[in-house]
């Protein structure tokens, strides 16, 4: 049974690009077939709609909303495995298994997400250097298929559809329900060190030393500051605390309560508060015991902080470049930042490791990361993320899709090297705004 | 509260708040139409920590049938605290008023069935001598609007109907609750354009949990709503006849 409506906007978090005439198809039930929208319409699961640019997106086709599907199937406390329905969020998931003493095997820095997004951008968290990819703790789901077929997928059954759908931005089918394991924590609380690094040549020896001392990092970087103090910032580290902190936190989040007009976001503002944030502590290093949630999703405290960027939206940018002894790359990226003034607050750096990801479209690979947010000043943003673009992509590097809502066709082909393997996975009743904007011309090759 | 029995517990809001009573260890008898629905969320409730959770459907518009099926499950649970029904759908306005077998079926799930089982629960926690019976009601029901009255007119008889009830079983130590929730994001809801009023399930679950363990009396969710309705409650009927709401 199926309802169609278009009522309800489905947009992602960036708020750009915006879909048009996009509908929405109900399911009922999960053990139902899958709708057969009208007309020549193709579908695309939606979760809680965080991805940023158009991968979410079905313009002028249909989603199929799935956030009502958050059911738990079963837990088996000996073994951490969980069961749980596509449409299940990260929330729920924490919310119900850290009492119990049980954390996700891998974290994205909001955990208002789905597990079925998860698995479909196969995302990635402060521990990418222990534990590698999401997809990598996935041990099976099943996958509804257009053409009627239900299957359980594992690293040995139908292995190439296990694979394609891991990273598989919700192409290859309808993940019903998903299997992962989660992992044993003694407490809420890391015991965590911020480490200030007044340059880029710091961070990365910081982040050498402390990657085998410490399961989670990630590191704010000012995308201000100019010379010596090229890509300063605080390099954030922890690990899961043996002992539990008596007192409770609250739960308080605050909506942002509007749309911001478009001159907030201006540089003076921005580069103020880099300034604020980066000398927010006086010492080099500073070691504490810190809850989890501020320490993994500091920016959930403020629900739709998108919203600061206003009506037009902005554009979020990562990208990952190998480097091995080569720094020079990442330092040049950051100077043409630095020099556009168009950088915002919220820039991430982080080292990945080389633990290769079971999925076929999979964007982590080893090298150093960088995701920044640009306001959408329309053309001269695009240009400056061209220019960045040349720099990745000459250097053997790719942008992330989940993120991304401008890269070319020739960009995307190119550097994920095992896309014509996957593009035979592809459900041909499935599609993205993000697919036939970054296969254009391959599918009409095939 | 370790007993809890939800009416019409697949229903989005209900759903929520099953998930905070099996969080905190309760046995559950859950109600609702379609078994297999009722099951995934026996599940959920299981892994979330439910000690026990029963389930069972039943049929809104078969009314005989409601005491039986309220005596099956409390002989099973052994003992009720308190009990949530939830159940209710919003009818097609427009319907309604082309003919009375729509408003006489949208009377039957929103008024006369919640009154079936309540007839048999107010009896039962009066014999107990303590417990909750909380409703879920709406703010459609505190003034009738032309765009809704039929569901409007079910939800107002009701929260009548419990006026009295709270009334009856104030002297023997039992609570009963009238929940008015405004606009809710949930299925129910689905079709219509979504403002900056619409709020999410689980926060109206979280404020009914919280009324239900405390026993309040007439809860809105979220809080502005009271004055919101104050303010139309009062506006003179000569006025509001021609408001277009």
């Amino acid at each position: 049974m199926t309802k169609v409506e278009q009522n309800r906007a489905y947009l992602s978090w960036g708020k750009h690009p915006r879909p048009h005439d996009q509908s929405a198809v109900y399911i009922r039930s999960l053990g139902d077939q899958l709708p057969r929208p009208d007309g020549a319409r193709t579908m695309l699961p939606f979760g809680l709609g965080r991805s940023y640019g158009d991968s979410c997106l079905n313009s002028e086709n249909s989603v199929i909303p799935m956030a009502g599907f958050d059911h738990f199937i079963s837990f088996d406390p000996n073994t951490g495995v969980l069961q749980a329905e596509a449409g299940t969020s990260l929330r729920a998931i924490l919310e119900t298994f850290i009492p119990k003493g049980w954390f996700l095997p891998v974290s994205p820095g909001t955990k208002f997400v789905t597990l079925g997004g998860a698995v479909a951008n196969d995302i990635h968290g402060k521990n990418h250097h222990i534990a590698g990819t999401f997809g990598r703790h996935v041990r099976r789901f099943e996958l509804l298929r257009s053409n009627g077929e239900r299957l359980v997928c594992s690293p040995t059954e139908h292995p190439g559809l296990f694979a394609a759908t891991i990273a598989g931005l919700g192409l290859t089918g309808l993940m019903t329900w998903i299997e992962i394991q989660l992992i044993p924590i003694r407490s809420p609380y890391l015991n965590t060190r911020t480490t200030k690094f007044r340059n880029l040549d710091e961070f990365f020896d910081i982040s050498c030393e402390s990657d085998s001392l410490f399961e989670y990092s990630v590191s704010w970087v000012d995308c201000t500051s100019e010379g010596d103090n090229l890509g300063r910032g605080l390099f954030m580290a922890g690990n899961f605390s043996e002992s539990t902190k008596p007192n409770k936190r609250s739960n308080l989040s605050l909506p942002f309560p509007c749309e911001a007009p478009g001159w907030l976001l201006n540089s003076l503002f921005i580069r103020s508060f880099n300034t604020l944030y980066y000398n927010k502590q006086f010492s080099r290093v500073v070691d504490g015991l810190t809850h989890y949630e501020p320490f993994f999703y500091p920016l959930d405290a403020i629900l739709d902080w998108n919203r600061m960027y206003g009506r037009r939206g902005f554009f979020q940018y990562q990208l990952v470049v190998p480097f091995e002894q080569d720094r020079s790359i990442i330092k040049e990226i950051f100077t043409r930042i630095t020099r556009s003034k168009r950088a915002s607050f919220l820039a991430v750096l982080k080292t990945f490791g080389d633990l290769p990801s079971p999925g076929m479209l999979s964007f982590p690979r080893k090298g150093v990361t960088l995701a920044l947010d640009f306001p959408n000043d329309g053309a001269p943003t695009l240009a400056l993320m061209d220019e960045l673009d040349s720099i990745v992509f000459a250097a053997g590097g790719a942008l992330y899709a989940a993120k991304d809502a401008r890269m070319s066709p020739q960009a995307f082909q190119a550097s994920y090297p095992r896309l014509h393997e996957f593009t035979k996975y592809v459900d041909p009743q499935f599609s993205s705004s993000f697919w036939r904007r970054v296969t254009g011309r391959l599918t009409e090759g095939l | 509260m370790n007993n809890v029995m939800i009416i019409g517990a697949t229903s989005a809001i209900a759903t929520e708040v099953a998930r905070e009573f099996a969080q905190s260890g309760a046995a559950l008898f859950l109600f609702a139409r379609n078994q297999e629905r009722l099951e995934t969320l026996a599940n959920d409730l299981r892994v979330r920590g439910a000690k026990t959770v029963h389930t069972a459907t039943f049929d809104a518009h078969d009314l005989e049938s409601h005491q039986r099926r309220l005596e099956q499950a409390v002989e099973l649970l052994g003992d009720l605290d308190a009990v949530l029904i939830a159940h209710g759908d919003l009818p097609d306005q427009t319907e309604c008023q082309r003919g009375y077998q729509a408003t006489e079926r949208a009377l039957q799930t929103n008024l006369l069935s919640p009154i079936a089982f309540l007839t048999w629960l107010a009896n039962y926690f009066e014999r107990r001598g303590r417990g909750n019976i909380t409703v879920i009601g709406s703010v459609a029901g505190d003034r009738g609007r032309q765009s809704n009255y039929v569901y409007g007119t079910a939800k107002g008889a009701l929260a009548t109907f419990l006026q009295g009830l709270r009334n009856r079983l104030n002297f023997c130590g039992v609570t009963v609750t009238t929940i008015k929730p405004g606009f809710v994001d949930t299925p129910m809801t689905q079709h219509l354009p979504k403002g900056p009023l619409f709020a999410e399930a689980r926060t109206v679950a979280r404020r009914i949990h919280k009324a239900m363990t405390r026993g309040q009396t007439v809860v809105y969710t979220p809080w502005f709503w009271r004055f919101i309705m104050l303010i139309i409650q009062h506006i003179p009927e000569s006025i509001f006849k021609k408001l277009r709401l």
